[in-house]
């Protein structure tokens, strides 16, 4: 029997997996199992695509490459992708409810992990190779530039998330778990926040997530409304 | 295109017109100098002298611009611009001047001698490179039209063809883009009508068939496009000005010590320089202090950024 497992529905201890809300499917749940063992490692090789084709060009395979400025490149490659798959990691609990599907939840913490990869690359790029480990530059800059304090901000928000993903984490913390993984919330916010705040004019990108972040709160904020 | 100095006390420095060969000579020269400390140029910084006057490549030039015009990708103006038509152009020379009229292109160019000038560009990014422009001075242009009296400072305008130019369809920026000088800048030896870089005619994507290239300002005061050159009273709008008032200003001299707000500027990514090369320093009015520094004697230049 499938348990519903991850925390997001409220439920974080093991359960026998009855899934009484109105219109899940009664039954054994091993029908339709087969036919989705597929789904995990296909996305898995989707969400890696972006990071293979910027391998490709970082290494000028089949003629591909990194333009004029290939540093900028990379770090703006990697953030962008870190934060549409951010926002997709917030897609996951909505897209289980709607299509009532509960096992979709269990894509989700590939799903975060992937985003924490692409945004852990995208910081790192940054420190290496625009920085050059240069610490009074980096400090300095994240002290004062405040679209990188946000930035900064936000990925030590989504590392407590990537080191207690693990279902161990989840029995540890308890309760606690579900608590600290809202912080994906305000971490979510400060992202689009520090695309935004790197456009000279062109707002018409960040607004687009923003907008769909909107979105994504205004179903949360609906579900629990009708929780009470 | 002939490669010849002008004469005059406004001559072009040497360094500007050497030809490539000599030029890459004296670069040797420099960077020995530069290794050896106790020789070096003063007021530069060893990564300046060494490398500073290496064109890019006609690829890196011609591949990552900002011309909105086209689109706000780097890649956009390169992709974008196949179906803008540089010719047949014209240039309206108005305002304070005793001769105003429109001229077609040709003979707005055919009095003046295109020389070789490689510059320094500096991009309110904080990216930078060397670019060998084909051009003449815009002083000797405005001299032919004779400005009055009045004529306190240059103010030009890029062409509006929201069919040729995809970008003008959405209001990034005001269209069309505006930009201006100071009189006495507009006069400046260096400051340079460019209608070619290495040798060959303008492409599209940098600023096709005539722009303008202010080599110790921020890149976006060197207009791409020009179809108006206006001499005025007042100080003219400029397009990044009205975007962001308190981002960039009317003379957006390259500083060093004067951050923009959201970014600091006391350091640039040199383009062609590779993936492993560090950051530069930049250099106060990227590096033309010498040749400019005394037009804005007196004057706080973090008040008029």
């Amino acid at each position: 029997m499938t348990t519903i497992g991850d925390g997001a529905l409220g439920k974080t201890h093991a359960q026998p997996a009855r899934d009484s809300r109105p219109g899940a499917a009664q039954g054994p749940a091993t029908r339709s199992r087969p036919r989705r063992w597929f789904i995990k490692p296909a996305l898995f090789l989707v969400l890696s695509l972006p990071l293979a084709m910027l391998l490709l060009r970082l290494f000028g395979i089949g003629g591909l490459g990194l333009g004029a400025n290939p540093i900028e490149e990379l770090m703006d490659t990697l953030g962008l992708w870190g934060l549409r798959i951010l926002l997709l990691t917030l897609c996951v609990s909505p897209l289980a409810s709607l299509l009532r599907k509960p096992w979709i939840m269990g894509l989700r913490r590939m799903v975060g992990l992937f985003a924490f990869t692409y945004l852990a690359l995208h910081f790192l790029v940054w420190l290496v190779l625009d920085k050059w480990f240069d610490w009074r530059a980096i400090v300095e800059d994240v002290a004062e530039r405040p679209f990188i304090t946000i930035g900064a901000t936000a990925l030590l928000m989504l590392l407590p998330l990537a080191v207690t993903s693990t279902k161990r984490w989840m029995r540890r913390l308890g309760r606690r778990w579900q608590q600290l993984h809202r912080l994906v919330y305000p971490a979510a916010i400060l992202g689009v926040w520090h695309f935004w705040w790197q456009v000279k004019a062109d707002w018409r990108e960040p607004l687009v997530y923003a907008l769909a972040l909107a979105l994504l709160f205004a179903w949360r904020i609906r579900r629990s409304r009708a929780r009470r | 295109m002939t490669r010849r100095s002008t004469a005059g006390p406004c001559d072009p420095r040497p360094s500007e017109i050497t030809p490539a060969r000599i030029y890459y000579n004296r670069r040797q020269v420099l960077a020995a100098l530069a290794a050896a400390p106790a020789l070096s140029l003063p007021g530069s910084s060893r990564a300046a002298a060494a490398s500073d006057l290496e064109p890019n490549s006609f690829e890196d030039i011609t591949t990552y611009n900002n011309f909105y015009e086209f689109g706000t990708d780097k890649s956009d103006p390169a992709k974008r611009s196949g179906d803008f038509r540089p010719r047949p152009w014209s240039v309206a020379v108005t305002g304070e001047v005793g001769k105003p009229g429109t001229y077609d292109l040709e003979d707005i160019l055919r009095p003046h001698t295109k020389e070789e000038r490689i510059y320094r560009l500096r991009c309110v990014e904080a990216w930078s490179m060397v670019i060998p422009w084909l051009g003449f001075p815009l002083g000797e242009l405005l001299k032919r039209f004779e400005p009055t009296s009045r004529a306190k400072y240059v103010a030009f305008k890029t062409v509006l063809r929201p069919k040729e130019m995809p970008g003008q369809r959405f209001p990034v920026l005001e269209w069309p883009y505006v930009e201006g000088l100071r009189i006495d800048e507009a006069m400046h030896p260096l400051t340079l009508l460019a209608t070619g870089l290495y040798g060959k005619p303008l492409p599209n994507q940098n600023g096709a068939p005539l722009r303008l290239v202010v080599p110790w300002k921020y890149g976006f005061k060197s207009i791409k496009s020009i179809v108006e050159i206006r001499l005025t009273e007042q100080q003219p709008p400029t397009a990044w000005n009205r975007s962001a008032p308190h981002e960039y200003g009317f003379y957006a001299n390259v500083n060093p010590q004067v951050d923009h707000p959201r970014w600091s500027q006391a350091s640039e990514r040199r383009i062609g320089s590779g993936l492993f090369a560090p950051r530069q320093p930049t250099l106060m009015f990227n590096g033309y202090a010498e040749q400019v520094a005394s037009l804005y004697r007196g004057m706080d230049l973090r008040k008029h950024y």
